[in-house]
């Protein structure tokens, strides 16, 4: 009875966090996200700094995993364009920060790049939604888009596609792109290496945090409801076009972010970012984590990317794509869900047999 | 001179529109009347391919067999997906998007481990055509028979035999097409095998004149889905029409200013073409229809 007021306190701190869109909202959850968050931070002081600028990739893909999780889980958006915003956002902040070598090219490089991706995610929403195209022709559209970018920028090996300084390079890529950094003329902090990584950590739950935030609000219930049934959502006299459009943006935004954190790892870019394989890398990791868990579609994207890095030799994609089959077939709503299902299944049946003890208190999961 | 620019360019559409129809009719068929978005597709075709070229190098058939070597092994590939995984899809429209884009990598990559990056390619039978100081291949327009020839055979199969009637009804109202004796589970089978053996005519009739590598599925897909969103709900006249549509385009704007345009020009107009018609040609098509009997 003592820790009441600080069980309370938890409590109050929890509850912005908390509510029936997301899965996991018990105190065994957040003690195990707290595990996670303290395993990632201190990967690099037991692993060195080298392994830490190695991982940073891995936080990366998961924030573009979530992207796709947003729409998709949570408005039933299906899009195979995140690498576009993705490539876009990378490709801007490579042109902004090579042609201003300073920090303030970085600074405003990362602005733009940002900027772009959720420009052209808001003009590729509004395109389609305002069109009145939906469902799986979403899907086909955005992949196509990905598809005309990757034709595109493959084509653009001459000396007459450069911008600047800054050469697209054809398939060869763009190279020679800054790291990642704040500041104004000379004066700055460079983040590469571990400071990317934490970097990289920092953005990746900062989002994580605020998605279960919004999802779980007045607007993520108007997105959830849209997914269920459009036509009744409308009905209650929602604008489930602009729901969509905005959710849609949102998703470019974080993708677009992902990309400049993408480019400043590996200081480089080329045209594979936007192939069909590249594409279709976050709708595996939301598929098989769980669509509609943003903490299963981030461990699923850290993991399989880190499986694909292991298993070099030729059989790495046989392995996902019959992972990817087999978890569709026998989960369909993805490893996370499939999880809570279990675990709630597994709490009736051992309060089955006291069912007339007084109902518990605590609600381990929605 | 001008007669033979005119033919140039005539070529060139009926070679966008043969590969446009050819590459799409398997996937239209599968996705109008099942409701399964194969993703898989393009390694539907790369089996046909594959198969036919294998058994013209290494058996020695000649190529009309091996094509029908190609098709057959192609229908027998469906069948086998359909029975082990794909008829857990039906109703599922995403799912089966994900699930066949995992069928996909699978194949890619076996195919690579199995047969390297390349096969021996057959040479492109028949030669060519000479005009003035120009020359086509004769093989190229012969696509184009098959290509029209394909839609006809199909539009007498659905439209004209009782399996096609049996079929059609079982995709508009399975429950009532059941009540009325119908097998629907089989006829669920059938379509997919039919929608197979296209594909596999696909790979066998572009056997000859592309690349054999284990991602050539890849050089169809684009085209494939572009063509069936923009054809709409109507699969035959829809694959049709997109064909010419999207044919004339590829056709102009890779005469003016070479592949890499005709490509740009193809998927920008298929965009567009998403964008005001939401439900396709066919689907204009059918609202003009509905307009008109209105205003009677």
């Amino acid at each position: 009875m003592s820790s009441d007021s600080s069980a309370s306190l938890a409590a109050r701190l929890r509850a912005p966090f908390e509510g029936p869109n997301t899965i996991g909202n018990s105190n065994g959850f957040w003690a195990s996200f707290g595990v996670a968050v303290l395993l990632l931070a201190i990967y690099p002081v037991l692993f060195g700094p080298y392994a830490a600028a190695t991982s940073s990739v891995f936080l990366v893909y998961a924030l573009l995993g979530v992207s796709l999780c947003f729409i998709w889980g949570f408005c039933g958006i299906l899009s195979f364009g995140q690498v576009a915003f993705f490539g876009v956002a990378g490709y801007t902040f490579g042109i902004v920060a090579i042609n201003l070598s300073s920090y303030t090219g970085v600074t405003l490089g990362i602005v733009a790049g940002i900027a772009v991706a959720t420009l052209f995610a808001a003009l590729l929403g509004y395109f389609m939604f305002y069109g009145g195209v939906r469902d799986v022709y979403v899907t086909i559209i955005t992949l196509v888009v990905a598809l005309v970018l990757h034709t595109f920028l493959g084509q653009t090996a001459g000396s007459e596609w450069a911008v600047g300084e800054a050469a697209l390079g054809g398939f060869n890529g763009m190279v020679g792109i800054p790291d990642l950094g704040v500041g104004v003329g000379d004066v700055g902090i460079t983040l590469d290496g571990a400071m990317h990584y934490y970097a990289a950590l920092a953005a990746l739950i900062a989002t994580y945090l605020g998605l279960r935030v919004l999802v779980n609000s007045q607007f993520g219930y108007a997105m959830v409801a849209t997914r269920e049934d459009e036509a009744r959502t409308e009905m209650f006299g929602y604008n489930t076009t602009f729901i969509k459009f905005v959710t849609f943006t949102i998703g470019g935004a974080l993708a677009g972010l992902s990309g400049v954190l993408f480019v400043t790892w590996g200081n480089y870019i080329d045209p594979s970012e936007f192939a069909i394989t590249a594409a279709a890398m976050p709708v595996i990791w939301a598929s098989i984590g769980g669509r509609e868990s943003i903490f299963g579609t981030i461990a699923a994207a850290i993991a399989i990317q880190w499986l694909e890095l292991q298993l070099t030799g030729e059989w790495a994609l046989v392995i996902v794509g019959s992972l990817l089959i087999i978890v569709m077939l026998a989960i369909p709503k993805g490893i996370a869900p499939g999880i809570r299902d279990l675990i709630v299944a597994l709490q009736t049946r051992r309060q089955e047999p006291a069912s007339d003890s007084p109902a518990p208190t605590e609600e381990v999961s929605d | 001179m001008a007669l033979y620019e005119l033919l140039n360019l005539t070529f060139q559409f009926l070679d966008s529109f043969a590969f446009i129809v050819l590459a799409t009719v398997g996937l239209a068929i599968i996705f109008g009347m099942m409701g399964i978005i194969n993703l898989a597709h393009g390694e539907f075709i790369l089996v046909g391919a594959y198969a036919t070229t294998l058994s013209f190098n290494l058996l020695g058939v000649p190529l009309v067999l091996a094509m029908l070597v190609g098709i057959i092994a192609t229908t027998v590939y469906g069948i086998i997906l359909e029975r082990l995984i794909i008829h857990r899809l039906y109703g599922r429209l995403l799912d089966s998007m994900v699930v066949t884009f995992g069928i996909s990598l699978v194949m890619i990559q076996l195919t690579r481990i199995v047969f390297g990056n390349s096969l021996d390619q057959i040479g492109t039978p028949f030669g060519g055509i000479s005009y003035g100081v120009y020359s086509y291949s004769a093989y190229r327009i012969m696509l184009a028979g098959a290509a029209i020839l394909t839609l006809a055979a199909l539009y007498v199969v659905f439209t004209r035999t009782t399996f096609g009637i049996k079929a059609r009804a079982t995709i508009q109202d399975e429950e009532t097409a059941r009540s009325m004796g119908v097998d629907t589970d089989r006829m669920y089978l059938s379509t997919f095998a039919i929608g197979s053996a296209l594909a596999g005519l696909t790979g066998a009739l572009y056997a000859p004149t592309i690349t054999m590598s284990p991602d050539l599925g890849a050089n169809f897909l684009v085209e494939a889905f572009v063509a069936v969103v923009v054809g709409g709900p109507s699969v035959l006249i829809g694959t049709s029409l997109a064909g010419g549509f999207l044919g004339t385009i590829d056709a102009i704007f890779t005469y003016v200013g070479g592949t890499f345009i005709g490509q740009v020009a193809l998927l920008t107009a298929a965009i567009f073409a998403i964008r005001f018609l939401p439900d396709g040609i066919t689907g204009l098509l059918e609202d003009i229809r509905a307009k008109r009997r209105e205003a009677q």
